[in-house]
Parts: structure tokens; C-alpha cells; sequence
């Protein structure tokens, strides 16, 4: 192939990151020590200073009233939690717990309006889908070069990437159950002369909460699922122990620690289900 | 001025809509510009006037454009050609904010299909106005309760709609609009999911609502009987045009053409019903025994204006209205001999309806029907425009 010589797209993409990296180093720089070691405080200092049983016991209890006072969740939270504990996998349990948390949170809070954005016009969804296929599509593994780039190894580039990963469903989510609230209701909203705003938090937020919520599960899924793959650039958890058991090559490590990673996505989902009732059902 | 104002109001659904308008200008039909281009006329230069405190009647069968008029009335859907005025304001020219002041203060909406919300309950429904408006929830939670017990829900206040029957719906849909207190109510077919008993009970309410607060009412439906019973004026409209606008008495005895006419063929029953088909039980005093006093007692509870008198042998003697009453109850007098009135509107049992049409368009008071001097019955306007309309006939006043 002489005819056309190779098209340099790969160092194209490495030299735009270098520039990112470099223009924006000072707030990369604050991201990695600031939320670095509120992370950090968050896993060690305040969920590692609960004493285990006594973790146990409120998750069993929440277990317990979020599926509306029946046993099953609670059994399997309580007996789940204590396995873990008795494999002395707590720390790892509570780090990737973190994980999970941040990376949730930070990918709803910038889902949650790009999907509100992409539902109120039409030529904002056309631009984001194929970003959000793209995303989605994407080896979650080449989110990891980008990350360690901007903030080097640990925590924070593991909730970066797991961020990428994992907005994606919550951004489609919103804006398909903002769309879906039927012609009549807006009218009768509009009727009644609402503004924009009252119209989307008095009707469409609200019909569309069962929706979102259920794209907010998947996001937490998908954020759970980068756990293995974050520790491979430092970040703490499970999924280094799993690493590490392959690594040294023991099948018994890697699939306790896998157990672990189970354990606590059937407990974060369930908890997310049954958090989703839609009034009025 | 008139509260509504439609002038050559046109919608036509589909792109191009504007070369559908030049077809509609060389006067194709509605299936003809469907074929040619595509597009789907709604509505087709309509235009009237609905005066403030007039139930205004739009009718016409499934289609016909009515709820897309109704819709281009409160700007739900932008017109084609054509202008709407609110108390004389062009709502075309107006800003969004003007807009939406208009939708909240002047006109509330009862959907067709309800369009309740239901992730509220049945009184965070009827709230809903009020609080886009901002009244604080005390307030608002007073007076939506009040519209609800209204309209007879005052029970269900914390029920979810999709707990509720399409009836039961379909009022909350109507207490929703009428807590906001608005002008004018926009009414799509507001009774259609009503079972017959409280359809009419309905109706009387929204009779007696719009005499009391002089609200004025768009009303739209299908059925004819509904159409009469209730609409001061009716428009009658086909395939998006309005045929013919005017009164009861205007489209019953004089339809504009054939497509009217066919509407209301089936309710000509004028030739064969009389008076006494129609009469009901009156209600009346004794003019030998009863003073100023019983008479206005009577009056109040039936909620009358006006009353007949007779005798112990039922022979009729005169009427007195509720003003001589009381002036007479204030005056301490003690019989009705001294404000009797005598220019009473009389048929007999067997008087046509077209005849006692013709009597009762002018007169102020029921008309009396009356058999070797002793009255029968009384008719009052309301049925005989219902026994025309075939609607309920009251066979319980034979034998009063
Ligand atoms: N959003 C729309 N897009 C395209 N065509 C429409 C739309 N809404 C209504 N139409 C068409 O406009 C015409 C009038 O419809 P409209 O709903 O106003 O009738 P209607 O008189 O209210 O009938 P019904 O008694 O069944 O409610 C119909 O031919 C309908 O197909
Ligand atoms: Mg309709």
C-alpha cells in the first residue's frame, strides 16, 4: 500500500491529548489532590471508621423498608456483607464501594441534564447520539489512556473512565422518558400556562422519573462493571484482587473477589429497583 | 365586544399547508386536497363571535374539526391563516408571557381524553392551575376542594386518576379548569364519558354555573340533544367549515342546508308530540289560603322566579314573581289578591309543539296548560327544546 501513505490519526489523538493535558494541568492537578483526597477520605476515614457489624446492620435495616418490609433483600444483603467480611475482603469492599459511588453520582449529575437538553431539541439529540454509541461502544479499556494521562494512576482516573463509561444510559434514559410523556399531558400543561420550567418539573420530570431511574440503574451497572478495569491503572478495590490473582495465577483469590464484586452488584441493584416507584401506578 | 373573536380561521395539518390553502381558495374539498397533496384540513375559515356569558355550541360529527378548533381558540396548535381575539387581543401578536398569562387567567381547557395527570392525586389535579399561578397551597387546596365537591368527587380527593372510572376522570377534568376561575371554559366533549343520569345532572350544573358566575362556555360535542338543552347559540360545523351559527330554535326550525338538516331530521318530533308530553307538575300556591309569605318560601326552595296560583279545585287565578312577593311579604300584606298577575301564557293539552314554541320564545314565564279553567301543568322552555331534540320526555307531567 504506497499508493497512500498511512493517515496519522493516532498521532493526532496523542498529540491533542498532550495539549489538553498540558493547557489544562492546573485543573487536572486540583481534581487529582482535592478530590483525590476527599475520595480517599470518604473510603478510609468515614466508611472503613464504621464498624463492620454496624454496617451491616443499617444496610440490612434500609434492605429491609426498601422492599417494602420483606426479608429476602435484607437476608441476602446481611449474609452477602458478612461473607465478604469473613473473607477479610472488607477494605477492598468498601474502596470499590466508593468507587462505584462517585463515579454514579458524577455520571447523573452531568446525565441527567444532557438528557433534559437532548429531549427539548431535536438537533441536540441528533448530535449526541452517535457520541453516546460512541462511548458506549468503545473498549472501555481506551478510557484508561486518556485517564492516566490527565491524573496519572489511582482512584481518580478510575472514576474518570468509569464516568465515560458509564454516563451514557442516564443522558439516553431521560431524555426517552421526557419524550414519552404523551402529546395530551403537555398540552394540558401548557393549557394551563406554564412556563418551561414549571412544565418540566411539575409534569415531565415527574412522569418520566420511573424511566430515568431505570437508566440510572444501568449507569450504576455499567460503573461497577469498570471496576476490574480501573484497578489495572491503580485503583483500589475488588477488582485489584482479582487482578492480582491472575497475575499470580490463583484461580481461589480471583474468584472470591469476584464473588465479592457479585454480591454487591445484586445488592446495589435490587436497592436501586426497589427505589423506583412511580406514584400514581 | 366579544370575549372570543375567530376571524377566517384556518388549520391545515401537513407540510406545505400553504398551497393547500390555495386549493382550499378554489374550493376543493377536503378528501380532494388529501388526494393532491397530502395534507389534512382541520379547520377552514371559520369564523364567529362568542359573547361574554353565552354557552357557545360547537357541533359536528367525529372529525369535523371541532377539537382543533377549540385547540386554535387557546393556541395549543398555530393557525394556518386567520386570527384569534381575546377580549379584543390578537393572540398571534402576543409575546409568550402575555401568552401564557391568557391561558391562566381567561381560558381553562377540559380535554376531550381528560389529559389528567396521573402521577397527582385527584386534588394535586385540580390544584394544578392555581399552583402554576402561584397561590399558596392553603388557598389553592381550599378552592380546589371546593370545585371538586362540585362535581360531586369530594370524596376522592386523594385518589390517583388511574384509580378513578372514565366518569369520574372525566370530572376531575372539569374540576381542574373550574378551580382556576377562569372567563371562559373550553369544553371538548366534557361530558362524553358521563353515564346519561349524570350527563344531565352535568349539564344542569354547568347551566346553573353559568348563570350564577356568568362564565362564558365553549362547549363541544356531538350530540345534538346535549347541544340543545344547553347552547344559547350552536355553530354547526362539516369537514372543518362552520354550515350554520344561530340558536336552538334557529337550526331546529330553519337548517341552512341539507347536511344540518339531516342532523336534525330525526328530532323533528314536533308534529306528533303536544303539550301534554311535555308538561310537568307545577309547583303552586293557594290563593285563599297562602300569603306573601308561604309563596316566597315555595318559591325559594324550588328555585323559582315566578309562581302560579290556583284555588282548592286547582282553578287558576294568576301568577305572582318573586320581586311582588317579597315586596308585598316586606309590607306585612296578607294575601296574593293585590299582586296577581293575569297576563298568563296559555295552551291546552293537545296544543302542537310548534305552537307552543311560538308562545314560549317570548314569554318570561312557564307557560300554563290549562283545561276548563284548572290548570294541567306548566312547560317550561328547557323541555320543549329537549322534546324536539328527543331527548328524556317528562311523561310524569300526564298525570299531574
Ligand atoms: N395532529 C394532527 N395531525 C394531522 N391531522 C390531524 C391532527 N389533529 C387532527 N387532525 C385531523 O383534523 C381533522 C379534524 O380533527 P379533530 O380532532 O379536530 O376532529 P373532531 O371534530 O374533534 O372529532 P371527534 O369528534 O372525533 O373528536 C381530522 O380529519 C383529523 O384527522
Ligand atoms: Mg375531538
Amino acid at each position: 500500500m504506497e499508493l497512500m501513505p498511512k493517515i496519522p490519526v493516532a498521532e493526532w489523538i496523542s498529540s491533542a491529548t498532550d495539549w489538553v493535558t498540558d493547557t489544562f494541568e492546573f485543573l487536572f492537578d486540583f481534581i487529582k489532590n482535592d478530590f483525590g483526597d476527599f475520595i480517599e477520605i470518604f473510603a478510609e476515614d468515614w466508611l472503613m471508621g464504621i464498624p463492620i457489624w454496624l454496617f451491616i446492620v443499617i444496610v440490612g435495616l434500609l434492605a429491609f423498608f426498601v422492599s417494602g418490609k420483606r426479608f429476602g433483600l435484607m437476608a441476602f444483603s446481611v449474609i452477602g456483607l458478612w461473607f465478604i467480611a469473613n473473607q477479610e475482603l472488607w477494605e477492598e469492599l468498601m474502596n470499590t464501594f466508593t468507587l462505584v459511588i462517585f463515579a454514579s453520582l458524577i455520571s447523573v449529575i452531568i446525565g441527567v441534564p444532557f438528557g433534559i437538553w437532548m429531549a427539548k431539541s431535536k438537533v441536540v439529540e441528533k448530535v449526541l447520539t452517535p457520541i453516546l454509541d460512541f462511548m458506549q461502544t468503545m473498549p472501555a479499556f481506551v478510557y484508561l489512556i486518556p485517564a492516566v494521562a490527565f491524573f496519572s494512576i489511582g482512584m481518580v482516573p478510575g472514576v474518570f473512565a468509569s464516568v465515560i463509561f458509564a454516563t451514557p444510559p442516564t443522558v439516553r434514559f431521560t431524555n426517552l422518558g421526557i419524550r414519552q410523556v404523551s402529546h395530551e399531558l403537555i398540552e394540558a400543561s401548557d393549557s394551563f400556562g406554564t412556563t418551561g420550567t414549571q412544565k418540566l418539573f411539575k409534569v415531565q420530570l415527574p412522569m418520566a422519573k420511573k424511566t430515568i431511574m431505570a437508566g440510572i440503574n444501568q449507569t450504576v451497572m455499567l460503573a461497577l462493571s469498570m471496576v476490574v478495569i480501573a484497578s489495572m491503572i491503580g485503583a483500589k478495590g475488588l477488582g485489584q484482587t482479582v487482578i492480582t490473582g491472575l497475575q499470580r495465577a490463583e484461580v481461589g483469590t480471583g474468584f472470591v473477589a469476584g464473588l465479592g464484586i457479585v454480591i454487591l452488584a445484586i445488592i446495589i441493584d435490587r436497592f436501586t429497583q426497589n427505589l423506583n416507584t412511580q406514584r400514581g401506578d | 365586544m366579544p370575549i372570543i373573536q375567530v376571524k377566517d380561521l384556518s388549520k391545515i395539518f401537513g407540510k406545505n399547508a400553504k398551497k393547500a390553502t390555495q386549493y382550499l381558495d378554489q374550493g376543493l374539498s377536503k378528501e380532494e386536497i388529501l388526494e393532491k397533496t397530502g395534507n389534512t384540513v382541520g379547520v377552514n375559515r371559520a369564523s364567529f363571535d362568542v359573547e361574554e356569558g353565552e354557552i357557545f355550541v360547537i357541533m359536528g360529527l367525529s372529525g369535523s374539526g371541532k377539537s382543533t378548533l377549540v385547540r386554535l381558540i387557546n393556541r395549543l396548535i398555530e393557525p394556518t391563516e386567520g386570527s384569534v381575539y381575546i377580549d379584543g387581543k390578537d393572540l398571534a401578536t402576543m409575546d409568550k408571557k402575555s401568552l401564557r398569562d391568557v391561558r391562566r387567567e381567561k381560558l381553562s381547557m377540559v380535554f376531550q381524553r381528560f389529559a389528567l395527570f396521573p402521577h397527582r392525586t385527584v386534588l394535586e389535579n385540580a390544584e394544578f392551575g392555581l399552583e402554576v399561578q402561584g397561590v399558596d397551597k392553603s388557598e389553592r387546596s381550599q378552592k380546589a376542594k371546593d370545585s371538586l365537591e362540585m362535581v360531586g368527587l369530594g370524596g376522592y380527593i386523594n385518589q390517583f386518576p388511574g384509580q378513578l372510572s372514565g366518569g369520574m376522570q372525566q370530572r376531575v377534568g372539569l374540576a381542574r379548569a373550574l378551580a382556576n376561575d377562569p372567563e371562559v371554559l373550553l369544553m371538548d366533549e366534557a361530558f362524553s364519558a358521563l353515564d346519561p343520569l349524570i350527563r344531565k345532572e352535568m349539564q344542569d350544573e354547568l347551566l346553573e354555573l353559568q348563570e350564577t358566575m356568568k362564565k362564558t362556555i365553549l362547549f363541544i360535542t356531538h350530540d345534538l340533544d346535549e347541544a340543545l338543552r344547553i347552547g344559547d347559540r350552536i355553530a354547526l360545523m362539516k369537514d372543518g367549515r362552520i354550515v350554520q351559527i344561530g340558536t336552538p330554535e334557529e337550526i331546529l326550525v330553519n337548517p341552512a342546508n341539507d347536511y344540518v338538516e339531516k342532523f336534525v331530521e330525526d328530532v323533528d318530533r314536533s308534529k306528533v308530540l303536544s303539550a301534554e308530553h311535555i308538561m310537568k307538575r307545577p309547583e303552586t300556591v293557594d290563593v285563599e289560603k297562602h300569603g306573601p309569605r308561604t309563596a316566597l318560601e315555595r318559591m325559594r326552595k324550588e328555585g323559582l322566579s315566578t309562581i302560579y296560583v290556583t284555588d282548592a279545585k286547582r282553578n287558576l287565578h294568576g301568577y305572582v314573581t318573586a320581586d311582588d312577593v317579597s315586596e308585598a311579604a316586606k309590607k306585612e300584606v296578607k294575601d296574593l289578591k293585590g299582586i296577581l298577575r293575569t297576563d298568563i301564557p296559555k295552551v291546552e293539552k293537545d296544543t302542537s309543539m310548534q305552537e307552543i314554541f311560538d308562545i314560549i320564545h317570548d314569554s318570561p314565564v312557564p307557560v300554563a296548560v290549562v283545561e276548563d279553567g284548572k290548570l294541567q301543568g306548566i312547560i317550561v322552555r328547557g323541555a320543549v327544546i329537549a322534546a324536539l331534540a328527543g331527548s328524556e320526555v317528562n311523561l310524569n307531567g300526564t298525570n299531574a
